[in-house]
């Protein structure tokens, strides 16, 4: 890995500490949900539809109730409709909670496989399963939409009659019955192809797949004497399943706490409630706690994946290499809710790039599927996966070399983006010279061996987010903050927490709160917990150093004015004999005032973008089809890599998923829209035999809106991968790819359209 | 006067134009008085008293402000309204 260089004003930032968690979680000290018990535990169960699109005629539990064992049995019929509508989720996006609602449990309609019916609790597992056996339902039978382009077709079964077209943007209305669209533009773009010396136009189409975290959703809810229920759950974001189960059971928030467990990844699918809602209510109804856990089929099955999509790419370029207009069509699966990714999707389709005339159009897709989810910076890898083919051949046609075109069109720092305002300060264009200069880029290949090259970028996401800092007399700190932690968080966040207050960060030791004893903090999501958390962190340090060095100043008989603070060091500028270190200073807050604590909440404006480009070598077996991959090398700016080693770990993870939907992964679904490969035998995500080392290029162009310069870093990294395997195929063995995933049948399809072609 | 950029599906209202200048101390009182000129524009960003409809940002100078309707612009401001944008 090509580390950056630690700057010398940085004390802490930039160094690789090994993780408090480290330990704990690989000897299985470490807390995750399914290790949560409580006394007089019940286990719930969920009785889920076999049907993709059905109406609920009857759901009768008596059998059930009977069976020994059962405690309590919930339907749709035990929720009250929420009083509130629309909830904001940050950074104005709203979630619709009669949705939310509905996609928790179903009332009167089934939109997808798996949508859950009914639940029991009972005594244990078995007897609950058995008793889920026993609910006897009648349906009426629909017919399912399982793909965009038959949703959006003249006379496709319609899933709901009446739909909120969700938080998009603006005057976005239902154009069709079950889609919704958006369209955003810039210049005159017949103008721009009239002018374009070169134009591609092509279609893609995409596949659903999932986040795969390894651990599953569980939860354990209780209530106590005054009615407040508490949930032990594995989430992003305690608020969030707050703020939801309040509102779908009917709940003051006051009266939900949420604890959040560690979590066994996340990727975006874990920052809303499936079955914490469904605990809540059969420990209500059972009147004693209850565990819900949910299956890996019910995983795949019920939670949400990211969109399967339908692209229409049209691109094009003057003979010197500067593009001229883009029109760009794209249509994502929203699952059987309202709500698809389709604002960042076409939006990050071609922001990166300066084009002076685009139309972006997105359509919001209604299928029978499950309710899409944010899946690592949702919607761009499939936008991705077509543009930047496009782009790869708009250079082919201009007889130039594809990173040098990317530079000739790459946006810089006040270049102004598509919505109009300037760009903040970025590094694409030194990224990209990155990747010329590279030993990679240049190195031989063999026989169907092919190189491909994605740039990619990512918004990432500021929200708010609060931190506690408490100095004890030992001058250790403890630190609380509501981020849930998926990556190693709570030592990048400690981290610069030490750095602020100027000691070492094995003198601060980080938790992470639960909603009743830390400020209200959004979801772990958007790339943004070591950026805007870290903010927050660093604004409570500040608050603490300054009441300290006015207990510097008490001590001293001066003027807190007189006070200096550097490092961690208080100095009298008056008196060069009075100095404190931290240390020292803590040991007499007892005696000048009492102990020092500051908290913050901070909800950060300047949030810096995230880019990448990265290079794959690949080869092809022409007999099969199979794609091998053989170097991998991923270029990203951090702004400053407050963890190096984390940032590489995030980025290795994010290129392993996005090859998982480059050559393997997809939902599969037959004919009445059951889903067929629900495991991790058949839903193949890649294992490390699949994967050579990634390599990993840090680059640092410093995030002016973060004291420290941190971008978020989590997301960007899986959307380039898809492109870059495409277009390595292509440099391979010339064959142009237009589906995700490239898995050997379909590239041996086009092995054999090729030879039919030349024949 | 400040520049308000108008986002695409808005600009049918502005005949086109996609930035036109407004006159006001805070984003709200631009968007009154771009309504007073183009009718319709203020219903179109404007959802419950002074807050922004659902799904869209307000960037002032750069900047996604958390006070949105309510934050104050200068005689030069640039302002935008984006789509929302989470992330996973």
């Amino acid at each position: 890995m090509n580390k950056p260089e630690k700057l010398p004003h940085f004390r802490v930032v930039g160094t690789n500490p090994i993780r408090p968690d480290g330990l704990d979680k690989v000897t299985g000290r470490a807390v995750y949900g399914d290790d949560f018990k409580i006394a007089g535990m019940l286990h719930g169960k969920v009785l889920r539809s076999p049907h993709a699109h059905a109406r609920i005629k009857s759901i009768d539990t008596r059998r059930a109730a009977k069976l020994p064992g059962v405690r309590a049995i919930i339907t749709g019929a035990d929720f009250p409709k929420p009083s509130v509508a629309m909830v904001p989720m940050g950074e104005g996006g709203y979630v619709d909670m009669n949705d939310t609602a509905d996609n928790v449990i179903a009332k009167g309609k089934a939109f997808y496989d798996g949508h859950v019916i009914a639940a029991v609790a009972a005594d244990n597992p078995h007897i609950a399963e058995e008793a889920v056996a026993l609910i006897d339902v009648k349906y009426e039978v629909l017919p399912p939409v399982m793909d965009v382009r038959s949703a959006m077709a003249p006379g496709a079964a319609v899933l709901h009659e009446t739909f909120n077209p969700g938080a998009f943007f603006m005057k976005t209305h239902k154009v069709l019955p079950n889609a919704s669209r958006l369209e955003l533009g810039a210049g005159d773009v017949a103008r721009g192809f009239k002018e374009a010396d070169v134009i591609v136009e092509r279609e893609f189409t995409t596949e659903t797949v999932h986040q795969g975290y390894i651990e599953s959703h569980i939860c354990t809810a209780q209530w106590d004497e005054r009615g407040q229920v508490t949930i032990w759950t594995t989430t992003q974001g305690a608020f969030a399943i707050r703020d939801q189960v309040a509102i779908v059971c009917a709940v003051p928030m006051s009266h939900v706490r949420v604890v959040p467990l560690e979590i066994g990844g996340g990727f975006g699918g874990k920052d809303t409630a499936y079955i914490e809602p469904l605990a809540a209510m059969l420990a209500k109804k059972a009147d004693r706690p209850v565990k819900v856990v949910m299956s890996r089929a019910e995983s795949l099955r019920a939670t949400g994946p990211s969109s399967g999509t339908f692209i229409r790419a049209k691109m094009g370029a003057k003979k010197d290499g500067t593009l001229v207009a883009a029109d760009l069509s794209f249509a994502y699966e929203a699952g059987g809710f309202p709500g698809g990714p389709i604002a960042a999707g076409v939006l990050t389709s071609i922001t990166r790039y300066n084009i002076p005339n685009v139309r972006l159009e997105g359509f919001d897709v209604l299928v029978n599927k499950p309710k899409v989810k944010p899946y690592r910076a949702p919607g761009a890898t499939q936008s991705n996966f077509a543009v930047e083919q496009v782009m790869n051949q708009l250079a082919e046609k201009l007889g130039m070399d594809p990173v040098e075109f990317r530079i000739r069109n790459a946006m810089k720092t006040g270049d102004r983006l598509i919505l109009g305002f300037p760009c903040p300060p970025v590094g694409g264009v030194e990224m990209l010279e990155a990747v010329k200069k590279h030993p990679h880029y240049k190195a031989p290949l063999g026989k169907n061996q092919g190189r491909g090259v994605a740039f990619s970028f990512w918004f990432g996401a500021g929200l708010t987010s609060s931190a506690e800092l408490s100095v004890n007399s030992d001058g250790t700190v403890q630190m609380c903050t509501g981020s849930c932690d998926l990556s190693g968080t709570r030592l990048t966040l400690a981290m610069q927490a030490a750095e602020a207050l100027g000691i070492d960060v094995e003198d601060v030791s980080p938790t992470i709160g639960d909603t009743h004893s830390v400020g209200y903090t959004l979801q772990s999501v958007g790339s943004r917990t070591t950026f805007a958390t870290g903010i927050a962190v660093y604004e409570a340090a500040q608050k603490v150093l300054k009441e300290m060095a006015g207990r510097a100043a008490l001590l001293w008989e001066t003027d807190p004015a007189n006070v200096a603070v550097d490092r961690g060091d208080f100095t009298d500028m008056n008196n060069p004999a009075h100095r404190f270190t931290f240390r020292e200073l803590a040991d007499k807050l007892e005696h000048s005032g009492g102990p020092v604590s500051a908290q913050s909440t901070v909800t950060p404006e300047r949030v810096g973008f995230q880019l990448a480009a990265h290079l794959v070598d690949i080869e092809v077996d022409t007999e099969t089809g199979k794609v091998d991959i053989l170097r991998y090398t991923a270029f990203q700016d951090a702004g400053k890599a407050v963890h190096p080693d984390f940032v590489a770990g995030q980025i290795q993870g994010g290129v392993v998923q996005g090859l998982g939907w480059a050559l393997n992964e997809e939902f599969w679904y037959d004919a009445k829209g059951r889903l067929c490969n629900a495991s991790l035998l058949d839903y193949r995500m890649p294992i490390a035999l699949d994967v050579p080392m990634i390599d990993v290029v840090i680059l640092e162009t410093p995030n002016p809106g973060h004291p420290f310069g941190v971008r978020g870093v989590g997301e960007v990294p899986i959307v380039p991968p898809a492109a870059a395997v495409a277009n390595a195929i292509y440099d391979a063995i010339g064959v142009r790819m237009d589906a995700l995933p490239m898995k050997p049948g379909r590239v041996l399809q086009k092995i054999k359209e090729q030879k039919s072609a030349a024949a | 006067m400040a520049t308000v950029w108008i986002p695409t599906p808005l600009q049918a209202l502005t005949g086109g134009e996609a930035t036109v200048r407004a006159t006001g101390g805070t984003v709200k009182e631009l968007v009154e008085d771009l309504d007073r000129s183009y009718p319709g524009f203020k219903e179109a960003i404007v959802g419950e008293g002074v807050l922004v409809r659902p799904g869209i940002s307000v960037v002032v100078d750069g900047s996604v402000v958390k006070k949105g309707l309510l934050h104050p612009v200068g005689a030069e401001s640039e302002v935008f309204f984006i789509p929302a944008i989470g992330g996973g």
